[in-house]
């Protein structure tokens, strides 16, 4: 029998019609799903009442697997088959991922993407993280009780196009339908309600278990902007569990020890610190295979020393993605804390000082990326009323096409909201030109040999017509989740063609960055050299005409003399170009349009007397 | 006669309502839809119109239309938890047959 949840007054659903959404949080280490029940977003358990999902999967034989627990209890056993934060792999090569040697993984270099041999055959990040998702949704629809329709995913700020399309296809593949890819911080954000009303710069500081993320963002009319990312993907609680390991070894002055003592110690140690959030002081008892007992006593001043250097390690990035950003500490208006390891009061104080506000901590940190999600999942179902914000993202750099001359024509600028679709008409250079090429670029700069080339293509079949005279439309179109879509169609046939534009490699967070203070650095250089390239486009265009015109008439309408200036006029402008001065090309244009002037007025009235003559004048009224 | 909470249901109520920030209480009703011919609806209340019923129990205020009153009259809400689902169940006395969902029912 269905249990019902409260709806919003008016937005009940029919029965068996509930738009039944959930948010996921894919994580490296661990992974959720949460919902919205009763208007309220909750983590939804597994049956034994644990919220997290670690991210592990264990392939036993072909066709079999196990996800989560029972796969993380075997990892050390069966490390091969039993892959772990396979998100660190999703969307990347193999020349991509630094540590391949360190990782137990057979791996398979494969296009575009890496792939790993397991017990049960070949297996691509993407299909591994579709057994994570296809859990979470048994999980789901067990606790929902009727299928999804649909699910919002979230993804590290960074993750560039290649990594985003990985984790759509996964969720294709474990048969959930994507309601939109959402940042991680952005969903953290949500979770607090920081959409609700409130406008300014937030920062979202995710310290999870082996992985650091600092993220600033804007909120402006319900658009999160990300302004700066930066971080640590080899920083996280389990380097603290690793101080106090030492830390004990060091007291307890052993002597190296064997795997097992290892290993108990590391769990002893991890206990320590969880206890140390709640209690001033810890203690450490434990028995050690040579038969020695430990005893000793962790207090929150020791640890918050030993572990300092790992507390910096954090501020650094955080300063750097501030710095990039153009902000100071005084333009953030709050801190939100996600990931485990921000429970740690001597993290929460570091935070508080170095942003001289509290952070945001009463949610559970291991829980608000999902929450946020959910909320999102909820909206983007249907389940709330039409006043109600959709979340909106922006894409980060400006797109465009290359014209003439190498310069970028932007048509998507950076920041629009997405999804958006905008186009622009551009039209023929030569006489007769039957086939017009495009190239799709990203970036910020006037040149595109200083902006990331994403895609080419040909529209073929323009009908010939005189230079400027075809129309053609070029639309992009950016989809919910930053895919972009680019269609060429001209208008008097309706020729079309186009490119989805899915790059196997984006572009990672420093990369946009670097991108950006390019182009503020280059602003004045850009603009001289847009000025230079079109001016040669024009004169190149001007040059081209003139010498038509005089091939056509310069023989009839022309004395010996007046050609002979036109052509030094010509010859001239020729002249200048390669010295690549824009004053100057521009003087000698100017030139040679002055001299053409009464050679283009000939041209007119010789044009207008072949039209006129045999004609009455009656004729023409006709016509 | 009239519409009654258990005090699990009640005390989810409360913290829902109080979560959401606003409502003066929750809306029972029915509406003729789903396989058995009427179904039940379950909503925040915003407002009370001038011809509502409304019922206190264990602290919430619940909220009924005339129309819908007549099916479900004697009603006890609940919540319950059955496996990993939970949420609202209607213990309603009214009911003829049911359909095997437990959305619809006939009177």
């Amino acid at each position: 029998m269905a249990l019902l949840q409260i709806a919003e007054p008016g937005m009940g659903a029919n029965p068996h019609q509930h738009r039944l959404a959930v948010g996921i949080d894919l994580g490296t280490t661990n992974s959720l799903v949460a919902t919205v029940r009763s208007g309220l977003s909750v983590v939804l358990n597994d049956e034994a009442g644990r919220a997290l999902l670690p991210s592990v999967v264990r392939y036993v034989a072909e066709g079999a697997h196990e996800v989560g627990y029972p796969a993380q209890a075997l990892q050390s056993k069966d490390p091969h088959n039993t892959v772990v934060s396979v998100k660190r792999f999703m969307g990347r090569g193999l020349k991509d991922i630094a540590n391949a040697g360190e990782t137990p993984y057979r791996f398979v270099d494969a296009l575009g993407m890496v792939q790993l041999r397991t017990v049960a055959g070949v297996k691509s990040p993407v299909e591994i993280s579709a057994e994570i998702l296809r859990e979470l949704r048994g999980r789901a629809e067990q606790a929902l009780d009727g299928d999804l329709v649909g699910a919002v995913i979230t993804v590290p700020a960074y993750f560039d196009d290649a990594q985003r399309q990985a984790t759509k296809d996964a969720a294709r593949l474990a048969g959930l339908n994507i309601l939109r890819l959402l940042n991680e911080p952005t969903a953290a954000a949500v979770a607090y309600g920081l959409d609700n009303g409130s406008e300014g710069v937030f920062a979202v500081y995710d310290l999870g278990g082996g992985t650091f993320d600092i993220s600033i963002l804007r909120l402006q009319r319900g658009v999160f902007e990300v302004l700066a990312t930066n971080g640590d993907s080899a920083l996280g609680g389990d380097d603290f569990d690793q101080r106090i390991f030492c830390w004990i070894l060091e007291q307890a002055k052993l002597p190296p020890l064997g795997p097992h003592d290892s290993r108990l110690l590391l769990t002893k140690a991890r206990e320590a610190k969880e206890a140390l959030t709640e209690h001033p002081q810890a203690n450490i008892t434990a028995m050690l295979t040579s038969g020695a007992a430990l005893d000793l006593t962790l207090d929150g001043k020791i640890f918050a020393e030993i572990t300092q250097g790992l507390v910096n390690k954090t501020l650094q990035p955080t300063r750097k993605a501030l710095r990039d950003a153009g902000l100071s500490v005084e333009d953030v208006k709050g801190v939100v804390m996600v990931g485990g390891a921000t429970r740690m009061p001597h993290i929460q104080r570091a935070v508080a000082e170095f942003f001289h506000t509290e952070p945001l901590n009463n949610l559970d940190p291991d829980k608000v990326v999902a929450l946020g999600a959910a909320i999102q999942a909820n909206v983007l179902a249907g389940n709330r009323g039409g006043d109600d914000w959709l979340l909106l993202d922006v894409i980060p750099l400006s797109l465009g096409i290359e014209t003439m001359g190498g310069l970028v024509e932007k048509i998507v600028p950076r920041n629009s909201t997405i999804p958006v679709g905008r186009a622009q008409e551009f039209t023929t250079f030569k006489d007769g030109q039957t086939a017009m090429g495009f190239h799709v670029v990203q970036g910020e700069r006037e040149l595109v040999s200083d902006c990331r080339s994403l895609a080419r293509f040909e529209l073929r079949g323009i009908p010939p017509m005189v230079a400027g005279a075809a129309r053609i439309r070029v639309t992009f179109q950016v989809d919910a989740d930053g895919l972009l879509n680019v269609m060429a169609r001209e208008k008097s046939t309706g020729t079309e063609t186009s490119v989805v534009v899915k790059p196997s490699y984006g572009l990672s967070d420093d990369e946009v960055t670097a991108m950006l203070q390019d182009s503020q650095n280059h602003a004045h250089d850009d603009m001289t050299a847009r000025a230079l390239r079109e001016n040669l486009v024009e004169a190149e265009r001007l040059l081209e005409a003139t010498l038509s015109a005089l091939a056509e008439d310069g023989e009839q309408l022309l004395t010996p003399e007046e050609r002979a200036a036109i052509d030094a006029h010509i010859e001239a402008l020729r002249g200048v170009l390669p010295r690549n001065d824009a004053q100057e090309i521009r003087q000698a244009m100017d030139a040679l349009n002055r001299e053409t002037e009464f050679f283009a007025a000939r041209r007119m009235d010789a044009n207008v007397r072949n039209v006129l003559t045999g004609h009455r004048l009656t004729e023409l009224e006709e016509n | 006669m009239a519409i009654t909470l258990t005090e699990s249901a009640a005390q989810h109520v409360k913290n829902y309502i109080g979560k959401r920030g606003k409502g003066v209480g929750l809306r029972l009703g029915v509406r003729t839809s789903g396989c058995s011919g009427l179904a039940y609806t379950l909503e925040f209340a915003d407002e009370m119109n001038a011809e509502d019923s409304h019922f206190e129990s264990h602290g919430v205020t619940v909220v009924i239309d005339p129309k819908s009153l007549v099916y479900l009259d004697g009603t006890e809400l609940d919540y319950v938890r059955e496996g990993l689902n939970e949420g609202f169940k209607f213990h309603n006395p009214n009911v003829a047959e049911q359909c095997g969902c437990g959305e619809s029912f006939k009177v």
